[in-house]
């Protein structure tokens, strides 16, 4: 109860400062608050909790994405063995936020899985995440055996036809995809589009049948309700397990959307590179799974 | 005084030792820490005696406490702390409760060959291997049947359990646990020798510790001077013989009431049987006067007891004489080519994998400091393999050459040693790995990457692939520019060999970046980074 009154409150007043400091704050103070349709929210300058409760306010809300007796699953990056300050996963807060949201607007589970890269128990652990969720009372769930893999074809798709997803990809009512923003080798970037990989058993048929083809074909088979990008911490280098804190730019920034080519496209802006730069935006964009021209989409900006 | 207590602390003691080593090598899930491992194992005493040898200025405690246990009390060690000796015991019990009528009785002792073998193997480790060692220590031997052959069973029996209770929508209490593959030869040579043990063991009580344990040979030549014996009391012993149908040493001889301390395990069954209380417990009266049992060779070679035979150059020998056949062919590439021959068809459209890879070395743990070095003192006891969270340490065969066989290597099929874990260091009791520091650890170079271009699907595909670059933790595999695309280079300073790139090239049947072992492991430059900059200012929108 204390918590609602706290999203509730906080919210109000995030609401009324973003749209007054934000660069195109050509709202007005009293229109913002009931306007909820924008492809693209972009929230910076606070803690990754307080600019979710900003931005998904500025949406209209959990409610609208949650309905009551839902299962709802979570997917951050928990690729990797690494503390939160070397933004490797998702930020825990942020995780923990989410999960309250969604558990606020009646949801009946909220469940958290990720198929990591470095030993999984130790990534849940050491992330932080796995007691960001307990904490907030969801459900982790282990994603490190093909045995929570079942069989999907994948309808459309040029390169990635079927696959192994998690179960959970199979029997969840709503997912929201909450990738870190993060460098990447040969990706270039990974945003929300490449951490979906992390739903599929084998990676590696990915890495041999076309990647950025692969990535934008997974949205054939399900396509996430919710994006939120996490850029508090935002390691600009040698991504994507990164080699000190030196790969790190503090950003304080986050993004929300359910254009997945959107946010990617808003995010790569983050770090100053150029949507059409990164093949799978671009193959996304084609497919029509979103739009990656950002002028032609609405975008409120929230300034904690 | 009734001294069949003494039994009773026995059994406790030697099952609280068998569940705790058991438990040590079955914890898939790494439950207990590394300070458990390590205590858990300290008694051991191969280990014990290994690190005591190889530590310099160190000699365990653990080490000290079975020598003066053996002296104190005879060969306790053998009964209540040494693993595989309890687990015969158990097969032992299994038998006399199926066979109802299984008695032991007096035989003669296999003097000459327990002194051959441990004569054996104190040769082979003069002439520079511990092979005999690694095949024969009670210790590693059973770690290597729990690990190998426990463990499977109940990860079986945790994955059903993990199957009902996910379909149940419950994850919190078990997860699914996939094994590592363990070579063929790996597991079929545990098999032998757990079949061997359970059939001697069935049959004739404690005859592997008194025939072929080296450790039970030690120990049994310091029993002859231990404090406390047990005696058979002249003076009320009636010659029932009921002891006797008890020892499963097998080493009680009625008609002289005399008992071969040598073979003696401590078990106390004698004691606890006699309804005379003649079995007695006591600083020895007279260790001259109760005449040894008699060893001539001849006896020995001769006198067959009935019963199942054990032809006594038992299959370790013929073992022996095959793997050293197999050591002449012995050698990584050629333990490679025929792991990857069978690997074949994966199903992929990457034209790459085409050329092998070019292993000279087999990559040896962190910490070991170089091959030779850790050959000569790892008895593969595999509690580093159950203990590695990444799984990448696996048992060899011949990756090492015969001299290593069954010490673990770093596999990287199986998995990457993570940058940021110096477990295996932590609980070797050998001493074989050293325990490095994270900083340390960081900067110790187990081997090198080398990057294939042409099985690269970069090259061969011209698409984009990086999972080599995308987990290496040094950033010694990056991605240049190629074309439109970007392809590995390596650079070979600041690479530590984790194989964090093999394991993620997606190319088969050879993959495009490995890691050839360093033999005498280096140190590794640190990555430099500069620090990463961004021109958006604080509250700022890049669109
Ligand atoms: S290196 Fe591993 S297998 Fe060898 S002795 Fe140490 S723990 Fe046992
Ligand atoms: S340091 Fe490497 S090899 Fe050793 S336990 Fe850890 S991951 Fe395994
Ligand atoms: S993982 Fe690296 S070496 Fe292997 S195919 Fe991909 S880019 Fe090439």
């Amino acid at each position: 109860m204390k918590r609602r009154d706290f999203i509730r409150s906080s919210v109000g007043a995030g609401v009324a400062t973003g749209a007054a400091l934000s660069l195109g704050g050509a709202n007005s103070l009293l229109g913002a608050e009931a306007e909820t349709d924008f492809d693209l929210v972009a929230i910076r300058g606070g803690e990754p909790e307080v600019m979710f409760d900003k931005g998904i306010a500025a949406l209209g809300g959990m409610s609208r994405f949650v309905k009551p007796g839902q299962r709802v699953l979570v997917k951050p990056n928990i690729g990797w063995d690494r503390t939160p300050e070397r933004a490797g996963d998702t930020n825990p807060k942020l995780v923990r936020r989410i999960i309250e949201h969604c558990l606020d607007a009646g949801a009946k589970d909220v469940l958290v899985f990720d198929h990591t890269c470095h030993e999984w128990t130790k990534c849940y652990q050491h992330s932080g995440i796995e007691q960001a969720v307990a904490e907030a009372g969801g459900k982790i769930v282990p994603g490190n055996s093909e045995r929570y893999y079942k069989h999907v074809d994948v309808k459309g798709g040029v390169k990635l036809k079927e696959t192994d997803v998690h179960e959970l990809m199979l029997n969840t009512d709503v997912f929201i995809n909450v990738p870190v923003l993060k460098n990447h080798n040969s990706a270039k970037m990974t945003i929300a589009m490449k951490n979906l990989m992390g739903c599929v058993w084998d990676r590696g048929y990915y890495h041999k049948n076309d990647l950025h083809q692969c990535i934008a074909d997974f949205l054939h088979f399900r396509k996430p309700d919710l994006n939120v990008v996490d850029a508090y911490r935002v390691m600009t280098q040698n991504g994507p397990v990164g080699v000190s804190l030196d790969d790190l730019v503090t950003m304080k920034s986050q993004l929300i959307s359910t254009d997945i080519v959107a946010i990617d496209a808003a995010a790569a802006k983050f770090v100053g590179m150029d949507p059409s730069e990164i093949n799978h935006i671009k193959l996304a964009s084609e497919a029509g799974f979103g739009t990656m021209d950002l002028s032609k989409l609405k975008i409120k900006r929230i300034v904690v | 005084m009734k001294l069949s207590i003494l039994k009773k602390i026995r059994v406790v003691l030697a099952l609280f030792f068998f569940l705790l080593l058991s438990a040590v090598f079955i914890d898939f899930r790494g439950t207990f820490g590394d300070a458990f491992y390590q205590w858990a194992v300290s008694l051991q005493f191969v280990p014990a005696l290994m690190k005591t040898i190889t530590v310099a200025g160190v000699v365990a405690w653990g080490l000290i406490a079975v020598l003066l246990l053996t002296l104190l009390f005879g060969r306790v060690y053998c009964s209540a702390i040494c693993p595989l000796g309890i687990m015969q015991d158990v097969v032992s019990w299994v038998s006399r409760k199926v066979k109802k009528k299984h008695r032991y009785k007096f035989r003669k002792a296999w003097t000459i060959t327990r002194y051959t073998i441990l004569g054996l193997l104190l040769l082979v480790v003069l002439l520079g291997g511990i092979t005999l060692l690694t095949v024969l220590d009670p210790y590693s031997l059973f770690g290597r049947i729990a690990s190998y052959l426990f463990k499977p069973v109940v990860v079986w029996v945790n994955n059903l359990g993990a199957t009902a209770l996910s379909s149940a929508d419950v994850y919190s209490i078990l997860y699914q646990y996939d094994l590592a593959p363990v070579q063929w030869a790996v597991l079929g040579t545990t098999i032998l020798f757990f079949i061997l043990i359970i059939v001697m063991a069935f049959n004739r009580g404690r005859l592997y510790c008194n025939s072929i344990c080296p450790v039970g040979t030690v120990l049994g030549f310091l029993s002859k001077y231990s404090l406390f014996k047990i005696e058979l009391d002249h003076d009320t012993c009636t010659q029932c013989g009921k002891c006797m149908r008890v020892c499963k040493a097998e080493c009680i001889n009625i008609k002289h009431q005399t008992i071969d301390y040598s073979r003696c395990v401590a078990c106390y069954n004698c004691i606890d049987t006699c309804p005379e209380d003649a079995a007695v417990y006591r600083i020895s009266r007279k260790g001259k006067k109760e005449k040894t049992v008699d060893l001539k060779p001849a006896n020995v070679m001769v006198a067959q007891p009935k019963g199942p035979q054990m032809n006594k150059r038992s299959f370790l020998f013929t073992a022996g004489a095959g793997m050293a056949a197999l050591a002449g062919v012995a050698s990584v590439k050629k333990v490679q080519a025929a792991a990857t021959a069978q690997q074949g068809s994966t199903i992929h459209s990457s034209n790459g994998g085409k050329i092998p890879e070019d292993k000279n070395y087999a990559v040896s743990p962190p910490g070991s400091e170089s091959i030779e070095r850790f050959n000569d003192i790892c008895t593969g006891c595999s509690l580093c393999v159950s203990a590695c969270p990444s799984k990448v340490l696996q048992p060899s065969f011949l990756e090492y050459g015969l001299a290593g066989m069954l010490q673990p290597h770093m596999d990287f099929h199986a998995g990457l040693c993570n940058f940021d874990c110096t477990t295996c260091g932590e609980i070797c009791p050998t001493g074989a790995i050293k325990p490095l520091t994270m900083e340390q650890k960081h900067v110790t170079q187990v081997g090198k990457a080398h990057f294939i271009k042409a099985n690269c699907i970069v090259e061969t595909d011209g698409t984009d692939c990086g999972a080599c670059s995308e987990h290496c933790p040094t950033k010694a595999v990056h991605m240049v520019p190629y074309g439109d695309l970007v392809i590995p280079e390596v650079t070979e300073d600041i690479c530590v060999g984790c194989g964090a790139c093999e394991h993620a090239c997606p190319v088969t049947p050879h993959r495009a970046i490995y890691v050839d072992g360093n033999p005498v492991h280096l140190e590794a430059k640190k990555p430099e980074t500069e620090k990463a900059k961004s021109d958006l200012k604080a509250g700022e929108f890049p669109f």
